[in-house]
């Protein structure tokens, strides 16, 4: 029965990991760009929200509220000015400035702040738990970051596919130069696209606050469990995301129950597995 | 028209020049300045192979921490079974160069965009497996066994010497892998590589053998790290520092040019040192620098003085000359064979 | 519309070399010439996709040479660009729909779209991939007229189709005139173009060979300038153009 608790565990970790992979995913599908600083900025939200939590004492939703916003503007500007200038330089240059801002950002908050782990404060929220039966419990914090994560995909599915603005950022990410003579400002779409995958990084970045520690070096980790989720799952698809953070949040879970020091590592072993063996991912593009 | 090749002729002796003086150093300096040429020489290793996978190979890898790492455990292993850690170096190379086979068989199934961060992953999983290993120290790391009996001053000289031999055996091989013809194949990928492949090189191929050899290349780098610095750490060997070290260097000092490396790295130390007493500033700069340089000044330090003034310290590529006494004699000598030929 | 001494570089080819042409409104110009010429670089610099070395492009008097190609749709000026570039990922609607964004006012909407091509209606929601070249083009056609545009601008919308759409699609155009639309169309197919024309423009090697009314323009002077070669006349004296 420990095996099912912690399938379950797995599963419910997977919502976390879809959430934190969907940024990666949109901003590679609409503009091919991988941003490796993702990871980077997740920690970056997550010390944001530390003083309002810590020393302001607002709760964690309103904290959430404020950073959440405020990211996507940063994610706007940041797509509109650096990330913009380096896809008109190269396809390189792109890797090159995002690794540069994630060594950045890591050596920043490093200088600024100390080394020492922080985590968000929940209260009783952290260790609040019911149980299923048993030998199972069920988290509420994860299940309630399960779903927020759902939520997060449906909004964004939503956006894209009924909404005007979500058949410009579409329309764009199929065909650039067609998208600007029919009149969309491929520029500002992008931008729009780059806020909305800002504001599920800090999103995310408070969830894996407030789920487990943070310090300014963990961002190149988060970042690889982003990728291979998506990996994963398959690029091109939300829903694949999720399909591949549940595969590797049950890897992680079920490798820790083996050997507590082995999840990471587990993960890491299923997601070269999938590389290998199946690289379009579980669920495959329906439109490269 | 005659293509002709770079000559080589002043820029040897030059070189042979600068390297015997270099050799000489040891005898000559203070013992900080010779650990300051060791670090300088190692990150020039490193960087020349990053250049070689970015510049040529258009693979950007943000993972050669792998074999940094991998060169330095080999050589733990090895001096751990008595082997000279001296002589381990270029054991080193050729063990990283065997990981990197199988690696490359799973990295370039990625998608290009994605080979970057699968590099990375490779470099974790390197990392988590290693520390697996009590005998090799688990995750505290360990110490190099092999040198104690060594005088100080010796073992240094002797480091020093050990880095030299590789810095000049990369930047040679680079160069004389440039010359080659896969080089040209890597040069015809770099322009067009559809065209490239229509034309028939082999382009997987080519990619491959350059993936092999900056992986050697950066395990020799690794090797001298643990030799230098005498024991090794996972989590600082095979940290993404190295490859934050080897990008910034080379994208500050010219993608793309053999030289650049060598300038990338002048530019990163004299930063260093310039704010060593700042903790980690130095390397903020840096990336603030190179992320400048990347979206302006693409073509790096070196590009832009060897653009301006047509300035080449490493004779690669062709030359294309045209010669229109030559070619209209070669017309008229067919013209006149063809008439022959008609008549 | 007017441009003037046009000159478009791609790399170091020239593609354009100080090509002048006018367009008054509601009239439909012809730009014919064979591959390479430079008339598909024209309608793109026109459009806004490159930028022209040397030269200007004014629309009603008002200069648009430095405009991004979204604000000269603002402005009325949209290219149906060579090869339909659909969004695959997009139905048919919603094609259509994207092109209304930057929708200058004027008679041209959804609802006028579908009536103009009326097996639109029930195919909306179908994805673009699934429809063949000569819907295709219907449908860039009609995402370019949903932004209700000045100047409609054809490259190419023969291309790769059977010769019964691509006799459809001409058919259709005089519907468009009818509406006030400034067309300037780009064509290999001399036989269509000059049909459909008001005046005709030649262009060879990125330089302008021949203008004109197609009513006073000989086959042996369109021949001679769509090729380039010396104008040759067939013995038995110059018939004008008839299509």
């Amino acid at each position: 029965m420990v095996w099912v608790n912690a399938l379950v565990q797995g599963l419910l970790l997977g919502g976390l990991y879809a959430l934190f992979a969907c940024g990666l995913s949109l901003m590679f599908g609409v503009m091919r760009v991988v941003n490796l600083a993702h990871g980077d900025l997740a920690v970056l939200a997550a010390y944001l929200a530390l003083p309002l939590i810590a020393v302001l004492h607002l709760p964690v939703l309103v904290a959430a509220l404020l950073v959440t916003p405020a990211f996507a503007l940063i994610g706007y500007g940041v797509q509109r000015t650096v990330i913009q200038r380096s896809l008109d330089v190269g396809p390189l240059t792109t890797l090159l400035v995002m690794f540069g801002l994630a060594i950045v950002i890591q050596n920043g908050l490093l200088q600024a702040l100390s080394a020492n782990s922080r985590s968000l404060d929940v209260g009783t929220l952290a260790s609040a738990s019911f149980r299923v039966n048993g030998q199972v419990s069920v988290g509420y914090l994860s299940m309630l970051i399960f779903a927020v994560a759902i939520v997060v995909l449906l909004a964004l599915q939503a956006l894209l596919s009924l909404t005007a603005v979500g058949r410009r950022i579409r329309a764009a990410a199929d065909d650039q130069e067609a998208a600007s003579i029919v009149g969309t400002d491929t520029r500002h779409v992008f931008g729009i696209a780059a806020a909305l995958a800002f504001g599920t990084i800090a999103l995310a970045g408070l969830a894996f606050g407030m789920y487990s520690s943070f310090d300014p070096s963990i961002g190149p980790q988060r970042l690889i469990f982003a990728f291979e989720a998506v990996v994963i799952g398959g690029l091109g698809s939300l829903w694949g995301t999720l399909a591949g953070g549940m595969v590797l949040g049950v890897a992680q879970t079920l490798g820790a129950q083996v050997d507590p020091s082995f999840g990471v590592l587990a993960g890491h072993l299923v997601f070269l597995a999938v590389l290998a063996f199946r690289p379009s991912g579980l669920i495959p593009a329906r439109v490269t | 028209m005659r293509v002709r090749r770079g000559a080589a002729g002043w820029t040897g002796l030059g070189a042979v020049a600068v390297v015997a003086a270099l050799a000489v150093l040891p005898y000559v300096v203070y013992a900080n300045v010779t650990n300051l040429l060791i670090d300088v020489f190692i990150l020039l290793v490193l960087a020349s192979m990053w250049n070689l996978l970015a510049g040529y190979a258009g693979l950007i890898s943000v993972g050669q921490q792998a074999f940094v790492g991998v060169g330095a455990y080999t050589v733990l292993f090895l001096a751990q079974g008595g082997v000279n850690p001296f002589l381990a170096i270029p054991a080193a190379a050729v063990v990283c160069a065997a990981v990197a086979v199988p690696t490359s068989l799973l990295v370039f199934r990625l998608r290009a965009e994605y080979f970057a961060i699968g590099t990375w992953v490779v470099a974790e999983v390197f990392q988590l497996v290693v520390v697996r290993f009590a005998s090799l120290g688990g995750g505290t790391g360990s110490a190099l066994p092999g040198l104690a009996g060594l005088d100080p001053a010796l073992r240094q000289a002797f480091t020093y010497w050990a880095t030299l031999v590789v810095v000049v055996a990369s930047l040679l091989g680079v160069y004389l892998l440039l010359r080659s013809r896969l080089g040209l194949d890597l040069t015809a990928i770099r322009d067009d590589e559809i065209g490239a492949r229509s034309v028939g090189v082999r382009t997987g191929r080519a990619k491959r053998v350059v993936y092999l050899a900056a992986a050697a290349g950066c395990g020799a780098g690794g090797a001298l790290l643990i030799v230098s610095q005498l024991n090794v750490q996972p989590a600082a060997i095979f940290s993404v520092r190295w490859s934050a070290y080897m990008i910034f260097a080379t994208v500050i000092g010219g993608v793309g040019f053999i030289e650049g490396p060598i300038v990338g790295v002048v530019v990163f130390f004299a930063l260093q040192q310039a704010l060593a007493d700042q903790g980690a500033w130095y390397l903020i700069l840096l990336g603030c620098v190179a992320i400048g340089m990347a979206l302006w000044v693409p073509q790096g330090l070196w590009g832009l003085v060897s653009g301006r003034f047509d300035l080449r310290v490493f004779p690669v590529g062709y030359w294309v000359h045209f010669d229109p006494q030559g070619a209209m004699a070669r017309v008229g000598r067919l013209r006149r064979l063809l008439r022959g030929r008609e008549g | 519309m007017e441009v003037r001494d046009l000159t478009v570089r791609h790399g170091q080819l020239q593609a354009l070399t100080a090509v002048s042409l006018r367009v008054d409104a509601g009239e439909t110009l012809a730009i014919i010439g064979a591959n390479g010429a430079g008339k598909s670089t024209l309608l793109r610099t026109i459009a806004g996709l490159h930028a022209p070395a040397a030269g200007a492009i004014l629309l009603e008097g008002r200069e648009v040479t430095g405009l991004a190609p979204h604000r000269r749709v603002a402005a009325g000026i949209v290219l149906v660009p060579e090869g339909r570039r659909m969004f695959p990922s997009l139905t048919v609607e919603e094609n259509l729909l994207v092109g209304a964004h930057r929708a200058r006012s004027g008679g041209w909407g959804l609802a006028r779209v579908l009536e103009l091509f009326p097996w639109m209606a029930e195919r909306r929601r179908q994805l673009t991939a699934q429809l063949s070249g000569g819907e295709q083009q219907a449908v860039a056609i009609g995402r370019a007229l949903m932004a209700n545009p000045r100047v409609l601008l054809l490259d190419e919308v023969s291309l790769g189709l059977a010769p019964a759409v691509v006799r459809r699609l001409y058919d259709l155009l005089p519907e468009l005139l009818r509406a006030g639309v400034t067309v300037l169309l780009v064509e290999q197919d001399v036989g269509h173009a000059l049909r459909v024309a008001d005046r005709a423009q030649c262009l060879l090697e990125g330089r302008t060979t021949l203008e004109g009314r197609p009513a006073d323009l000989t086959a042996a002077q369109v021949e001679a300038a769509y090729f380039g070669l010396a104008a040759h006349t067939a013995a038995g004296g110059e018939e004008p153009w008839s299509g």
